[in-house]
């Protein structure tokens, strides 16, 4: 019978979730150390509790020591129109109002009673599949839900893990693509090990209409969903749900939990923290710890629970490591940590110097080519835009656009054309801490860009003369002049 | 009390017209297609019938409450409409502000819709009747294969809260039947008899009719998913639902 097989492997899992949970911070293999074996579907539960929904990136407390509950789950779906990215409207089907849904954290044994909403304003019915679930459909076929109305249903949290839950209507995809995917932790007996701050991301792919960026209300393209030609990858539901302001924060010396998820459609994640190395990832969401993790891949339909502790100050980019994704498409948090700088763990740029191999004479066959000098405007508008495709294209977009959140633009941008001198500056020395541009605030870092005078005067004078700037000349005496000025 | 009810029921009356003008119907042409899941896999013939031109609207279903009084709101038996009927009306004859009265009724449950059908000497269409005639686009009986057509109606099916626009404000199509797709959902006669179990991926797998169905007109194709959308709503429902974004609109067989 099914029932048995189910039993017998969330056995297995119990077992192997006490021996990590007791081999935890002593790097040992505890495989004989479990104390005892639960069956979770033996765990009796005691009295009952309304569950603690939140929306991204926060997690609901911990459950801590707690018994095994009857626990009250109460979402509501609704469809929604939200923001994909500035001045890009998208329409949302969400559990709970959010892109992913509500996160809900459980123990193992709980016996979760699940009450769905369907608002009566959508339009189309709706269910949830759980694979936290042990049973067919994961809950999809008794959650089937017409608008304007909603139907209860109940499960017992068998295995530890961190999973995806999802509608599963038809068209599934279409569902899944429109936003409806989201959390649901269940924590082993005892719960997690305790750490500083914990948070809640998901990524999800979104195809719309338009192209990236264009504007407007844009409608789901079944098309593009079915050929998996993304228009935005994104980090919870929009571009920019986790920079700037959205940032999530962290101080030195804390461990960070991340809650990680991949709603899909389609796409697979290659989750990382530029600049952190994972200390302990518990692979696809289970109970198998590995350490030492630089990137992680997270499934459509997946999650993974991963922990590090920082230890220097700074802005740490999260990224999906396809990596196109991250700065073309959306796939961009930030995780900002504050405190005190630990120059034994990470130094900064201690000396800088010119490199050149072989004596310092540069190799070449030929004649040593010679850096083109320019004589006219025109000429230094088009070296100055070579320049530009090779050193800014990467942050500052090829229409000088920027991205939202992370990288301020440089098209039509008030700051640069305020203060040619400063704009110098910033080239040559680079740019910490926060600037407003065009009424956006930006808390982000440019490193000095190491351009010889000539170059420097080319791209600025080509950046000037493109997209909407004041058209501003800048010469390599410009440049001399501002970098003996300090 | 029912002085104030009698009375704002004249104001409605002598400011809207007493009679109930019937909706124009017009024919649809006999013929055959595949729907996406039905009674049979394989082809379905529909012969000639009538179908309005509008969806009910407000002020039409006013009326009928008016001289059908099982319908009032404080009157109808849950068997019949579960509470969620006539949810935005504030009583039997006043419509809440919000609603406009040349907006499609919705709210209503499919014994509401079949009654009013039946005493305008009319029917709900079948679910066949009703796919046949929301194949048309403005140009073609059959706009199956025209991808253009497809991808607007699934854009209209994913808009929010377009029951709240007046009747004809969608496209009309080739039989000069207007709002078949965009508008409000709206019953069949047969809503119920795909079943569906709500886990479509299990429907899939199994359900022979759905499976043959799905194959015989390409997976791939963007019909499919408007199809989807529509079975999988009439799969969530039961006769005596009541939805804001649900309505109708009644048909009428061709006697030979």
């Amino acid at each position: 019978m099914k029932k048995n097989r189910f039993n017998a492997t969330s056995k297995a899992f119990a077992v192997l979730g006490l021996a990590t949970l007791v081999a935890c911070g002593q790097g040992e293999a505890g495989k004989d150390t479990a104390a005892k074996t639960v069956d979770s579907s033996t765990i009796e539960v005691s009295g009952e509790m309304k569950a603690e929904l939140t929306a991204p990136p926060f997690v609901p407390a911990s459950v801590g020591d707690r018994a095994a509950k009857k626990l009250i789950v109460d979402m509501e779906i609704l469809e929604q129109e939200g923001t994909m990215t500035d001045g890009v409207k998208y329409v949302y089907w969400t559990f709970g109002g959010s892109v992913p849904g509500s996160f809900i954290r459980t123990r193992v044994g709980d016996e979760v009673e699940f009450t769905l909403k369907n608002h009566p304003d959508n339009k189309l019915p709706h269910n949830i599949d759980l694979h936290a679930v042990t049973g067919a459909g994961g809950g999809a076929a008794s959650s089937f839900v017409a608008p304007g109305h909603e139907v209860t249903f109940s499960f017992k949290t068998l295995n530890p893990g961190l999973y995806v839950y999802h509608c599963a209507t038809a068209p599934v995809g279409m569902h899944i693509a429109n936003g409806m995917y989201g959390l649901i932790l269940v924590e082993p007996e005892g719960g997690l090990p305790a750490v500083d701050r914990e948070y809640y991301i998901m990524q999800g792919d979104f195809y719309t209409k338009g192209k990236n960026g264009d504007p407007g209300l844009q409608p789901f393209d079944m098309q593009k969903a079915v050929d998996e030609n993304a228009d935005y990858v994104v980090f919870n539901g929009k571009v920019g749900a986790l920079t700037g302001d959205n940032a999530l924060t962290a101080k030195v010396g804390e461990t960070v939990r991340l809650y990680v998820g991949n709603g899909g459609p389609n796409l697979v994640s290659s989750f990382h923290v530029i600049g952190e190395i994972f200390d302990r990832v518990n692979i696809e969401g289970g109970t198998a710890v590995n350490e030492n993790v630089q990137t992680t891949l997270i499934p459509a339909g997946g999650a993974a629970m991963v922990e590090f502790k920082v230890d220097v100050p700074g802005t740490f980019i999260i990224v999906d490591h396809s990596i196109f994704r991250a700065f073309n498409k959306g796939a961009l948090g930030m995780l900002k940590v504050e405190g005190e700088e630990n120059k034994k763990f990470y130094s900064g740029k201690q000396v800088e110097g010119i490199y050149n191999p072989e004596g310092g004479k540069i190799v070449a066959t030929g004649d040593a080519p010679t850096a083109p000098t320019a004589s006219t405007k025109a000429e230094r508008i088009e070296l100055g835009k070579q320049i530009y495709s090779q050193t800014c294209f990467a942050c500052h977009q090829g229409e000088g656009q920027g991205i939202a959140g992370a990288f301020p633009p440089l098209a039509k941008s008030d700051y640069l054309n305020a203060d040619v001198d400063r704009a110098i500056g910033i080239m040559l020395h680079g740019k910490t801490g926060e600037i407003t541009v065009n009424g956006e605030v930006y808390n982000s870092v440019m490193t000095a860009q190491t351009l010889t005078d000539e170059e420097a005067a080319n791209v600025l004078t080509y950046i000037y003369n493109s997209w909407g700037n004041n058209g501003t000349e800048v010469k390599p005496t410009d440049i001399m002049r501002v970098k003996s000025s300090h | 009390m029912i002085k104030v009810y009698l009375f704002i029921a004249v104001l409605f009356v002598s400011f809207f017209g007493n009679t109930q003008e019937p909706t124009a119907m017009k024919k649809i042409k006999r013929g055959a297609f595949v729907p996406l899941y039905g009674s049979d896999s394989l082809g379905v013939y529909v012969p000639d019938f009538m179908l309005d031109e509008y969806p009910v609207t407000n002020k039409q279903y006013l009326e009928f409450v008016k001289t059908h009084s099982k319908w009032k709101k404080s009157k109808v038996l849950r068997l019949f409409a579960d509470k969620s009927y006539l949810r935005k009306w504030v009583n039997d004859t006043t419509l809440s502000t919000e609603i406009k009265l040349n907006s499609a009724i919705t709210n209503v449950s499919w014994y509401a819709a079949k009654d009013y059908c039946a005493c305008q000497g009319k029917r709900l269409p079948s679910m066949d009747e009703w796919e046949y005639a929301a194949m048309a686009s403005e140009t073609k009986p059959n706009a199956q294969a025209d991808s253009i057509f497809n991808s607007k109606i699934i854009e209209s099916y994913e808009l929010p809260k377009t029951y709240k626009n007046e009747v004809g404000h969608k496209f009309k199509n080739y039989y000069g039947i207007y709002d078949m797709h965009g508008l409000v959902w709206e019953w069949t006669s047969d809503f119920n008899s795909v079943l569906i179990s709500g886990e479509s991926r299990q429907d899939v797998d199994t359900e022979k009719n759905l499976f043959c169905g799905s194959a015989s007109i390409n997976a791939s194709n963007l019909m499919d998913y408007a199809a989807f959308m529509r079975y999988a709503f009439r799969g969530s429902i039961k006769a005596n639902y009541n939805i804001q974004t649900l309505g109708f609109r009644c048909a009428k067989s061709i006697k030979k």
